[in-house]
């Protein structure tokens, strides 16, 4: 396999670098789609990152693309001709969207949500669909109904989950933009075990219309990149106020880039002490405190603060996403798409024998939990107290914000673990999501780059913003990139 | 907590709309049970009084012009049913 070529180049250039290449004509969109596709097929044997490859409709598209960069038609955008992957929880409309589920096997949507039909309008170049947990539910891409994704690190590991597939693709220049979906970390964590850059932004500012609903007051759709610049060229094509989402709310600035240059020079960082919880990797604690120097040598202000609740964010997660699932995945019931039984005697008995047969363990896991949580007699101890924690935890992040421009956490308590390791006991696969979670649970901006290495995997380091101030985090994450290059560092496969 | 019973499984499983075999019971008793266990702490939280947290958007009913749209394709819509019969879907008897 090729590690340093002029291929290799290519594979591994930014968005921006490949829309520069385009602007000086060294190579079209329609080259570069097919090479990429090129080395879809060649990986794919190892990493598994799509369920499914759209060649033909990838080339049509870059030929439009390549027109509109010569001038013909709407102006070019910062994604205009290039390709990338969309999870395939996105629905699509024309190619089978599956949510990694054999329930939806074979099931073609009728339309795009808004976020493919912002991509397409921007011209970018969609080659086909994510792996991931199935519906999006795992931290480690073992859910799938297709198969694990492995890391293109190590591929005996996982890429870290539910968005395995958009970020391995990345990670191994199967494409140079995934789009993912975030509902406890499902960007930032397998960004984070890949190496690559993964945000997700204030809840909102992203439409879910046409994204198929896990945890409907948690998800929230963004990508994953090489740069945190190409981050904020991304955010600015599928970020739109939307009808189609009740939750769609404008955002309060332009640009999430306009601050990517301003530095962190007195910036005020705080640093949540109960983030560093016991089970950290002694490799990724060391990865932080480099990191925490490298914030302090650029002229920011760390210190230590304290956010109690975090200890109680695991549970109020584990309670109010498996209660949103159990009501949103009700609509499976194999009536109108998906598979069918044809087999039982009633109504009744056809949409248990479906959903039995086409959810896998975890997504019954979680039904379970919701049903039993939102359930008469317990509705109360669960559900609603869940939803008070959720209120004291959204004021101590208000009340350290007062205080604090932004908090610095390590994105994932451990490095990319090996495939099959975690998967007997569920509470500790949940465990990975620790330090992600609180950022869902009070709609908060965040986002993981690139911070060191433990063991030749790459580490994450996660910064949170203030609601709405998702500039700021991109202005941190933007700095120590520069400062570090840990983002040039790509996997030998 | 107390321990998951068969019953309360057998119970959910109803909700839910979902057939488990005997060993996917037992096996989903000791997890959830499992589960449950961990957050018994959030009991321990004062909540006295706060009100609970839906959604972080601070929006409540949002309405939008009651304009029509262009529908969906009858026949891209009805291709993905399991069972149809021309412009209908067919479903299993709903009384026994």
């Amino acid at each position: 396999m090729t590690t340093q070529s002029a291929s290799s180049d290519l594979y591994f250039s930014t968005a921006r670098q490949l829309r520069s290449k385009f602007d000086a004509r060294e190579i079209s969109s329609v080259e570069a789609t097919r090479l990429t596709l090129e080395r879809i097929s060649t990986l794919e044997p190892y990493l598994n990152s799509f369920i499914t490859v759209t060649p033909e409709r990838a080339i049509a598209d870059a030929e439009i693309a390549d027109q509109r960069l010569r001038g013909a038609g709407q102006e070019p955008t910062s994604l205009t001709g290039v390709p990338v992957l969309v999870k395939d929880n996105f629905s699509t409309k024309d190619v089978e969207t599956t949510a990694a589920s054999k329930i939806l096997k074979g099931y073609v949507p009728p339309y795009d949500g808004t976020v493919v039909r912002n991509l397409k309008d921007a011209g970018a170049v969609i080659l086909g669909k994510g792996n991931l947990d199935e519906f999006a539910m795992g931290s480690s891409n073992e859910s799938s109904a297709f198969g694990p994704v492995h890391n293109p690190w190590d591929t005996e590991r996982v890429p870290g989950g539910s968005s395995g597939g958009a970020a391995a693709a990345v990670a191994a220049g199967e494409c140079f933009i995934g789009f993912g979906s975030d509902t406890g970390g499902s960007i930032r964590q397998p960004a984070s075990l890949c190496g690559v850059v993964g945000m997700k932004p204030t809840y909102g500012l992203v439409s879910r219309f046409g994204l198929l609903a896990f945890g409907s007051s948690l998800d929230q759709i963004g990508p994953i990149t090489r740069t945190v610049a190409d981050c904020a060229d991304a955010l600015n094509v599928i970020s739109s106020l939307d009808h189609r989402d009740s939750t769609s709310v404008a955002a309060p600035f332009a640009d999430f880039g306009q601050d990517i240059d301003s530095g962190i020079a007195g910036m005020s960082i705080g640093v949540p002490k109960e983030y560093l919880v016991g089970g950290m990797e002694p490799g990724v604690r060391s990865a932080f405190e480099a990191s925490l120097k490298v914030l302090e040598d650029l002229g920011a202000n760390i210190s230590e603060v304290s956010l109690p609740l975090t200890d109680h964010a695991l549970a109020v997660y584990y309670i109010i996403a498996p209660s949103e699932a159990s009501a949103n995945l009700s609509r499976y019931d194999g009536v109108k798409y998906g598979l069918g039984s044809l087999e039982e005697s009633t109504s009744a008995q056809a949409t248990e024998a479906v959903r039995g047969e086409g959810f896998g363990d975890e997504v019954k896991r979680r039904i379970f939990l919701g049903t039993y949580a939102l359930s008469a007699g317990y509705y109360d101890a669960y559900y609603k107290k869940a939803q008070q924690v959720r209120t004291l935890i959204r004021r101590e992040f208000t009340d350290a914000f007062l205080k604090y421009d932004a908090l610095v956490t390590p994105t994932s308590p451990s490095v990319a673990f090996k495939i099959g390791d975690k998967t007997e006991d569920p509470f500790q696969m949940y465990m990975n999501d620790v330090c992600t979670i609180p950022v869902n649970i009070a709609g908060l901006p965040a986002i993981s780059v690139p911070g060191g290495m433990s063991e030749g995997l790459p580490v994450g380091l996660q910064f949170i913003g203030p609601q709405f101030g998702d500039t700021t985090v991109i202005r941190a994450a933007a700095a120590f990139e520069h400062t570090t290059g840990w983002h040039n560092n790509h996997p030998l496969i | 907590m107390e321990p998951l019973t068969p019953e309360d499984v057998e119970y959910i499983a109803q909700l839910a709309y979902i057939k488990l075999s005997d060993d996917e019971s037992e096996k989903m008793r000791v997890q959830l049970t499992n589960i449950l266990g961990h957050f018994a702490s959030l009991s321990t939280v004062e909540t006295e009084g706060v009100e609970p947290t839906g959604h972080t958007t601070d929006s409540n009913t949002v309405m939008r012009k009651d304009e029509p749209q262009p529908p969906l394709d009858r026949e891209q819509v009805l291709r993905n049913a399991p069972d149809r019969d021309g412009e209908f879907v067919r479903v299993r008897p709903v009384l026994e």
